[in-house]
Parts: structure tokens; C-alpha cells; sequence
């Protein structure tokens, strides 16, 4: 695999960033997007563009098609049994609110508890305290290990007899703990319970295999996988998008529509009411292709070399603190410096053209835990090489240069 | 634009030991403030006398050295001024922040302008402007006797 041709498709590159070549290192808050779907989008609102599901003339039915060929090449990607249990949504966020508000709304009475992770991203906690407040539901968190690490054993200390839903991330996208989804799959579906992955981190970087790990729910964010924004895909069993109400009301997903009453669609047309992101979703196709051109187990790969370079690289770096050290990690790195706050190290860095997050990354139960007010993260996408973690580390050594004046 | 000008040595000096750290004893009026985006925090505590002069001010806190560093100067600053002059200050250096090139106020000496001048330099960094005016306005919320957590985002 080469990676100076992967990254020539991504035209964000030709660009300066205070007169400096950019170097990226925030594809865990969302990747940057090759040209293939950037051209897709500009292609499909100016040669084909009609809405999709409506009409019965010429451009309609060819959006139709694409749209849902994008369904079928989802399925196949996550190895999914049924297309129809890919739902598109605004992005992992509603996925996720979908299954808490649905769920919750069926199967969830006062007392009952939904286990969390203390890794968890805010999208994965605040829908779930909705139904503390509706339902009078508990919420519980496994507590991570000094590693920063989700054990299978903190898990099934923390399941009780009334624990009905299980909602963990794959990937942490602070401490970068990749979670033994499989096995905790099987532990909570040996106790009947459901199990929601937060596949935001996992998705974009490692083989994802439905089947194998027969977890009931995975929420997927689609520009973090070189997609388009403002779309996302909740992977359902079947069994559970029959079972659950529908979402959110509105067009396209009704059978009926009386004054007495309404019957709703079947799937997938069900959780998709109103109009979709359509161009988002037929671009994405896109992303599907470019991930399969270059191979997931290549990017895998490529990426935990990388990581390994980049921890490498700032355990040398005497001032450089790594958050968490996970043995099983995705390609996160996040740290912190003696002395010198999260986001003064952002402004210093930005100079450069290096682009990093800084601050508690949407998960403040983390970093409470871990007694942090911020972190500064380095997250790496196919497109990255060794010489970027170089400069990361020379600016970080700038960082320290300013503040010790 | 040059770093050095946003991490001048004077913002350096009372990020990193901040004035005024501490908790007034006796304080009579106070405010929490926060900014969501960075997690900057800052509690001030004022005490003010029957001629309604400020006669103790200081803070606690923790957040990046441009949200000490403008929480330090402002409580240095704000010691012995009377309410209205406070507010003249703050309004004052929110303009000069957002968009003004300089300081009109003739409470204080020009030196001391200088040094609030030294925080103008996060004019070039929009998502920083925030962390400078954190303090001042939680300090209008103390003056105000507001129960509410002052919330950067809130503001602009
Ligand atoms: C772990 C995790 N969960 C959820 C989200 C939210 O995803 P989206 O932006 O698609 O709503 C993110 C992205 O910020 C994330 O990193």
C-alpha cells in the first residue's frame, strides 16, 4: 500500500494551513474526504439529482436505486445477514438515540438498568439519561482499569439482575482501548441482555464482521469513515427493528394514513421518515468503495504500525504524558504536558499546520475519572505517515520552548 | 500574526502563577464560571465595603494560560475600584477584545493598559477569545449577585 497515492486523493492536502503543509491529526473527530466522494456529491446534484422513494419518472426511480445500492454495499461491508437492517441516520448520535428512545420506550420500566462505560462518548450517555428522567431507569458504568482499558471482567461485575441493555464503545477516542466486543457480546447475550456497540472509532479503522460479533445494535458515523457529514447508519437484528416502535413520524414511513389512525412502513423505510440525506448516503457509497479499494486489514495494519511509531516517539519526548496504555490500541494518541493547558498546546501546534483536538473529547466522565480538565489528542487516518508524528513531536518540543521562556 | 505575540512573557508570568489564587475570607458577593468548549473554569470571590469599593478580589480556577493569565491581571487590576469603575473596566475590555484597537477608559494608567493589551493578541484566534473574557464576565455575574454558571457559550 502506498501511501503518498492514497493521500494525492485527498485534495484537502494541496492546501496550506498557516503557510504550512497540513498535517491531520484529528480523523477521530472526522476524516478528511477523497476525492472519489467529493465528486460523487458534485456529480449526483448536477446530473442526477431527484428525492428518492417519491416519484415515479426517470431521475426518481435512479436515485432510488443508488440510494439503496448504497443499503446492499453497507450490509455486505459490515457483513450484515439482511440490508434492511441498515438503517441511515443524521449520523451515530441519532443512531443511538433511536435504540434509547425506541427501546427504551417498549422494554423499560422504573428500576430496571442500562450498563455503560466510564469511555463513554457523550453521545452514548445522554440519551440513555433520558429515560433516567422518563422511565426512572438507572445507569451504571464499568469502571476502566489504571491501563485505561474496558475488561471483560469490569463488565460482569457491573451486570445485575436488572441491567436490560448493555451500550459500550468499541474504541475509545481517548485512551484508544479497543474493547473485547465479542466476548462481551457473549457474556450479556448469556444473560438475555442486549448489547449496543458505539462503533464510531471501530468503524473507520478495523474489519467489522456482524455475524461474528452477534452484537444486537452498532452505531456507525459516516464522516469519521471519509464520508459525507450529517450521516450515520444504525446496524440492527431484524428481530429488533420488527419489534420496536418507529422513531420519528413523518413521511415515507407510513403504509396508511386515516383520520382514525396510521399504519406504519415496513423496513427499512420505518426508522427513515421525511427526506433523507440522499446525495450524503449516494456518496458514501463512495467512502465503501475507497475503504475496499485499499483493503480494511491494509489500513489496520498501516495504522497500528503507525500508532506504535507515534507512542514510540512521545515516550522519548520526556515532557509528554500518554493517556492510558492500552495493550489492545487503536490509533489514538492522546497526552498531556507538564504545565502547559490542552488547548494552549492546540494554538501552538495549529501554527504549524498540525491539527490536534484538544479538551475532554465529548467524554467528561472520563477525564473526571482520570482527574484530567483536558487532553490533547493526535488521531491518525489512512492518510498518515511517520513524518507527520515527527513534526507532531518537533511542534510539541516548540510547545515546551514557549512556555519555558 | 506571530505566537510570540499571544504568549507574551506577560501572559506567560500569570498563567503560570496566576495572582490572586486563592479565596477571599469574608467575601460578600461571588460567581462560577465556565467555558464548555475548553473546560476553563473560574470562581470569583469579591468582597465589597460600605462605599462600595471593591476591597478584596481573587479567584479560583484552572484552565489554559490565557484564561489565568486575563484572570490574574483583571483581579490585580480590580483591587480598590469602585463598582461603577468595574463596570466601565469590563466593558471597556470586552470592545477592546472583540473588535476595538485599543482601551478608552482613563481609570487606569496606560501601563495598565498595556498589560490587558497583551490578551488582544487572541483576536487572531477566534476559538481563544473565550478563554480571555471568561473571568470578566463571570466578575459581572458576581457584581450582579447572578446565582446562575456563567457559560461562555452564551456570550457573542
Ligand atoms: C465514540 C463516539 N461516539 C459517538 C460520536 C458521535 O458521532 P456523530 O458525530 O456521528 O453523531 C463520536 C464522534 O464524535 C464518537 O467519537
Amino acid at each position: 500500500m502506498n501511501i503518498n497515492n492514497i493521500k494525492k486523493q485527498f485534495p484537502i492536502f494541496n492546501n496550506k494551513v498557516h503557510n504550512n503543509d497540513l498535517v491531520y491529526l484529528d480523523s477521530a473527530n472526522s476524516s478528511q474526504k477523497p476525492q472519489m466522494v467529493v465528486d460523487r456529491i458534485y456529480d449526483f446534484y448536477t446530473k442526477e439529482f431527484s428525492n428518492v422513494g417519491r416519484s415515479v419518472h426517470y431521475l426518481a426511480v435512479a436515485a432510488t436505486n443508488l440510494y439503496e445500492n448504497t443499503r446492499i454495499m453497507m450490509q455486505k461491508y459490515i457483513n450484515a445477514k439482511d440490508p434492511n437492517e441498515i438503517v441511515f441516520t443524521k449520523g451515530a448520535t441519532e443512531a443511538i438515540n433511536l435504540v434509547a428512545n425506541t427501546f427504551g420506550q417498549k422494554f423499560l420500566r422504573e428500576g430496571d438498568e442500562i450498563l455503560l462505560t466510564e469511555l463513554e462518548h457523550h453521545s452514548n450517555y445522554v440519551p440513555w439519561h433520558y429515560l433516567r428522567k422518563l422511565k426512572g431507569v438507572k445507569i451504571n458504568f464499568a469502571e476502566i482499569n489504571n491501563d485505561g482499558e474496558i475488561t471483560i471482567e469490569s463488565i460482569e461485575k457491573s451486570i445485575t439482575p436488572k441491567t436490560k441493555m448493555i451500550a459500550i464503545t468499541h474504541l475509545s477516542n481517548v485512551t484508544g482501548a479497543i474493547l473485547p466486543i465479542k466476548e462481551i457480546t457473549s457474556l450479556a447475550h448469556s444473560k438475555n441482555i442486549p448489547i449496543l456497540i458505539d462503533g464510531c472509532q471501530g468503524a473507520p479503522h478495523l474489519k467489522l464482521d456482524m455475524q461474528d460479533i452477534d452484537c444486537d445494535f452498532y452505531a456507525i458515523s459516516c464522516h469519521k469513515m471519509y464520508g459525507p457529514t450529517g450521516l450515520g447508519v444504525l446496524y440492527a437484528k431484524k428481530k429488533w427493528l420488527d419489534t420496536l416502535p418507529p422513531y420519528q413520524g413523518g413521511g415515507g414511513m407510513i403504509r396508511e394514513v386515516k383520520k382514525e389512525g396510521i399504519s406504519f412502513g415496513d423496513l427499512p423505510n420505518k426508522y427513515e421518515a421525511g427526506t433523507m440525506a440522499t446525495a450524503q448516503v449516494i456518496a458514501f457509497g463512495e467512502s465503501i468503495k475507497f475503504l475496499n479499494q485499499i483493503g480494511i486489514e491494509n489500513i489496520e495494519k498501516h495504522e497500528s504500525e503507525l500508532t506504535k511509531y507515534g507512542e514510540e516517539v512521545l515516550r522519548k519526548n520526556n515532557s509528554v504524558k500518554l493517556v492510558g496504555n492500552p495493550k489492545n490500541k487503536g490509533s489514538v494518541l492522546s497526552f498531556t504536558l507538564d504545565g502547559i493547558h490542552a488547548h494552549d498546546i492546540a494554538t501552538i501546534l495549529d501554527e504549524d499546520g498540525v491539527a490536534i483536538r484538544a479538551g475532554h473529547h465529548c467524554c467528561q466522565i472520563l477525564h473526571d475519572k482520570l482527574g484530567l480538565s483536558a487532553t490533547a489528542r493526535a488521531s491518525l487516518g489512512v492518510y498518515n505517515t511517520k513524518d507527520d508524528l515527527d513534526k507532531l513531536n518537533e511542534s510539541i518540543y516548540k510547545c515546551k520552548k514557549i512556555f519555558d521562556r | 500574526m506571530d505566537l510570540k505575540e499571544l504568549y507574551q512573557e506577560i501572559i506567560l508570568d500569570h498563567g503560570k502563577n496566576p495572582r490572586n489564587l486563592r479565596k477571599t475570607e469574608n467575601f460578600n458577593k461571588d460567581a462560577k464560571g465556565h467555558n464548555p468548549l475548553c473546560g476553563d473554569k473560574v470562581h470569583i470571590f469579591l468582597k465589597i465595603d460600605e462605599n462600595k469599593n471593591i476591597s478584596d478580589i481573587s479567584f479560583e480556577g484552572s484552565g489554559c494560560a490565557i484564561s489565568m493569565a486575563s484572570a490574574s491581571i483583571m483581579t490585580d487590576l480590580m483591587k480598590e475600584k469602585k463598582e461603577k469603575e468595574v463596570k466601565e473596566l469590563i466593558e471597556d475590555f470586552l470592545k477592546m477584545i472583540k473588535e476595538s484597537p485599543e482601551m478608552k477608559t482613563k481609570i487606569i494608567s496606560e501601563n495598565e493598559k498595556t498589560k490587558l493589551m497583551s490578551l488582544s493578541g487572541v483576536k487572531q484566534y477566534p476559538m481563544r477569545v473565550k478563554c480571555a473574557t471568561l473571568a470578566w464576565h463571570t466578575l459581572t455575574s458576581a457584581m450582579n449577585n447572578s446565582q446562575e454558571e456563567t457559560n461562555t457559550e452564551k456570550f457573542d
